[in-house]
């Protein structure tokens, strides 16, 4: 069967050890996380966990069961790209020297519509929201001018249809 | 202080020791196996003064407390608890905790951690044992504060045993045993992200009915599930009302009869040739309470590919896991089983059920009488089992460890009651049947309880000889002596060309390291003999060891090889 990218979204209780237990279910498996965040949610205590990892559908499928089994999870869900809106942000840290040596950098930053964070004697800071492609492509255009470091969060990705979390939260109750 | 504390609500605020103590006899756990040792110390002052609220029994490892409090668990269908120290004693739990996890056995296990301002620092016996358990436990929680322990105990114990049942690890510091809090036991009754029995659709009811109905040739396979949701009387009368044949998994038998007409005998790797052969003819197969194991199903393409397939099932993820289904029945089988009867129509399968019957007539010319009814000389493994059905009458709890032994045991073993049957069924540890068979005996004292164990796996626990020794619990124990690790060396011989790598044991006089425990015990090597000591065994009323020195190259048959088709079963 053919491997997609899944987004895996988890409404869980925030407790020790939860994400110990969620990504041993992928290390079992031998599966390889592409990413992970962690967040609060839209519902107070509830918490949310955005995973990405390239699977089949019928692997999805069976882990997104094996997170759900799992006594703090409330719910799991796993969607495919189109049907997600989703994003990541990613932070470049810059020489200052190279701004104003270079003049080309200030238009790579421009037509990225990146942001500057800050900017101060030794380094500027550039941060980036977008798709993988979008921030790769600036990472590209960067790297020649020497990075000083860069990091690129987890996807965060909240789904077209609507969660009926809340729905969900109330029948457990009962 | 003379007088000894009471169970009554303490006035004021206790330890933490106190407080696990007493949540411990609030859920009725009134026999407990443990180790002691220095970041659980302060528990064992408590066990010591509630000694005659909750009898604690020191095992001599704490794998053996782990697999004691499975016996336990298995004989009584209540929760089992275990108790060890930080650092090791904490890790040598976990084989018992695997175990359990993965043959769904209830347990709560207790350990000591260092005080928590030492967490992280490399302390003395620190290791991180939430870490390791994590893969292996339905839960687990580190206490930290005395004033989670009652909450966090009650959540435990409710965890364990309800839905599908498991091992819970609960880590409580030094320092939180140690601090005082106002303690009161609530028990647990709920919790908001965990749903233990998931809802049955009425709609997969009537459609599993449906095809129940219209089948031309149905066979049932029922699971341990039937008998941790103590559904037996409910299946026995769904078995009966449809007519349809049941055979068993390893961890299922015991749930009906042996002797029942519509036991059809066992699935599996070394289960009977009819069922086995059968499953790829039947045209539904209703699954009840069972996981479709690979010691079960052999290669999954050819399995049962015929047939429509339902799954009674209480976990959601077990449901396509291995098998894809057509109809699935969520929910406790005891209620679902209940629940569908109104709509399963009475009948009878006389002709297809004689098809059973014609396989075994083969597999007890091919197999069954040579091992049971062996004319040559050598003892089998199969006529020690006859011997111990004659003496008990099929009443006997029969705990087996992991190998020929186990399989041969569990073949004719023969079982008039529910929870008789104790063996390591999804791990396959070896070592399980020794502390197991001790706590069997103390969870169903009444009970004769009989283990069977091979040379290999008895020594692999051996120590709790001692165990067995101190508490004088009349566990009998068979040893089927071929001086080999039997079942890996059958492997070799029929698929590593007779290369013998590491299975020939020699072993120690067994009946001496029993006297050297004050145990009974017996060793035999000819047949009239065995017939005589089985009895003796039997009629002892306290520990007894009997060692039978069987034939050391007897193979097991019938077999699927690994990756075979149920439809490849050798018969010899």
């Amino acid at each position: 069967m053919e491997q997609k990218t899944y987004t895996i979204s988890i409404y869980s209780e925030n407790n020790v050890g939860l994400l110990s237990r969620v990504s041993a279910i992928f290390l079992k498996r031998h599966i390889n996380i592409d990413s992970l965040n962690t967040s609060m949610s839209e519902i107070e205590d509830i918490f949310r966990f955005v995973i990405v990892a390239k699977l089949t559908e019928e692997q999805v499928n069976k882990i997104v069961k094996q997170i759900e089994k799992q006594i703090e999870v409330i719910k799991a869900f796993y969607h495919t790209d189109e049907e997600t809106i989703f994003q990541e942000s990613a932070l470049y840290k810059v020489k200052s020297n190279s701004l104003f040596e270079q003049r080309q950098i200030q238009n790579v930053i421009k037509k990225s519509h990146a942001n500057i964070v800050t900017v101060n004697p030794e380094f500027f800071v550039i941060e980036k929201t977008g798709f993988r492609e979008e921030t790769e492509q600036l990472y590209n255009e960067l790297a020649p001018y020497g990075l000083l470091q860069f990091v690129r969060s987890g996807r965060i990705s909240v789904t077209k249809s609507p969660m009926e979390i809340t729905h969900i939260l109330k029948e457990f109750s009962k | 202080m003379s007088t000894k504390p009471t169970l009554s609500d303490p006035k004021g605020p206790i330890t933490g020791a106190e407080a696990i103590v007493r949540s411990l006899a609030a859920e009725g756990a009134d026999l407990i196996y443990g180790y002691p040792g220095g970041a659980i110390m302060p528990v064992y002052d408590e066990l010591y003064k509630f000694q005659d609220h909750i009898n604690h029994i020191l095992v001599r490892h704490e794998q053996g407390a782990a697999h004691a409090a499975q016996g336990f668990a298995r004989v009584s269908g209540k929760v089992g608890v275990c108790i060890a120290t930080s650092g090791p004693g904490a890790t040598n739990l976990v084989t018992g905790i695997a175990d359990a996890m993965i043959d769904s056995t209830p347990l709560v296990c207790i350990t000591g951690q260092v005080p928590s301002h030492l967490l992280g620092s490399d302390a003395f016996q620190e290791t991180d044992i939430i870490g390791i358990s994590t893969p292996v436990t339905k839960w687990s929680y580190q206490i930290t504060m005395v004033e989670e322990i009652p909450a966090i105990i009650a959540k435990a114990f409710y965890i364990a045993r309800s839905g599908r049942p498991g091992p819970v690890l609960i880590d409580i510091t030094k320092d939180a045993q140690f601090a005082s809090a106002d303690f009161s036991y609530q028990p647990c009754t709920r919790i908001r992200s965990y749903k233990p029995v998931p809802p049955t659709a009425e709609t997969d009811l009537v459609q599993a009915a449906e095809l129940i109905n219209q089948a031309k040739n149905p066979m049932i396979v029922w699971g341990q599930g039937v008998i941790l949701g103590q559904a037996e009387e409910e299946f026995r009368a769904f078995v009966e009302k449809s007519g349809v044949p049941a055979a068993w998994t390893i961890l299922g038998v015991s749930a009906i009869e042996t002797a029942h007409p519509l036991n059809v005998g066992m699935v599996g790797m070394h289960g009977n040739y009819g069922p086995n052969l059968l499953t790829n003819e039947c045209d539904v197969l209703i699954a009840t309470g069972m996981r479709f194991d690979d010691r079960v199903t052999g290669d999954l393409s050819t399995y049962a590919k015929q047939a429509k397939i339902i799954h009674f099932e209480i976990d959601p993820a077990e449901v396509n896991k291995n098998v894809e289904v057509d109809v699935a029945v969520m929910g406790d089988v005891k209620h679902t089983l209940a629940a569908i009867m109104p709509h399963i129509e009475t009948k009878t399968y006389t002709e297809w059920l004689g098809r059973f019957k014609e396989l075994d007539a083969i597999e007890f010319d091919k197999v069954i009488d040579a091992e049971i009814n062996p004319t040559k000389s050598g003892l089998t493994m199969g006529e020690v089992i006859k011997t111990i059905n004659a003496n008990s009458k099929g009443d006997a709890v029969i705990v087996t460890d992991v190998g020929q032994h186990q399989m041969i045991a569990c073949r004719y073993a023969e079982f008039v009651q529910s929870k008789s049957n104790i063996t390591s069924g999804g791990l396959g540890t070896m070592g399980f049947a020794l502390p197991a068979a001790l706590g069997a005996k103390m969870g169903a004292p009444e009970r004769e309880v009989v283990a069977v164990i091979g040379d290999g796996g008895f020594q692999m626990n051996i120590q709790e000889l001692g165990t067995i020794f101190q508490t004088q619990a009349a566990v009998k124990i068979v040893i089927l002596n071929n001086d080999f690790l039997g079942m890996v060396r059958q492997w070799q011989q029929l698929f590593f060309d007779k290369r013998y790598a590491s299975t020939e044991m020699v072993n120690p006089d067994f009946v001496r390291i029993a006297e050297g425990y004050f145990i009974d015990a017996k060793r035999v090597t000819e047949r009239e003999e065995m017939t005589a000591a089985v009895a003796e065994m039997m009629k002892s009323d306290k520990p007894y060891l009997l060692e039978v020195c069987v034939e050391k190259e007897n193979n097991v048959f019938p077999m699927i090889p690994s990756g075979a088709s149920v439809s490849d079963i050798r018969l010899e």
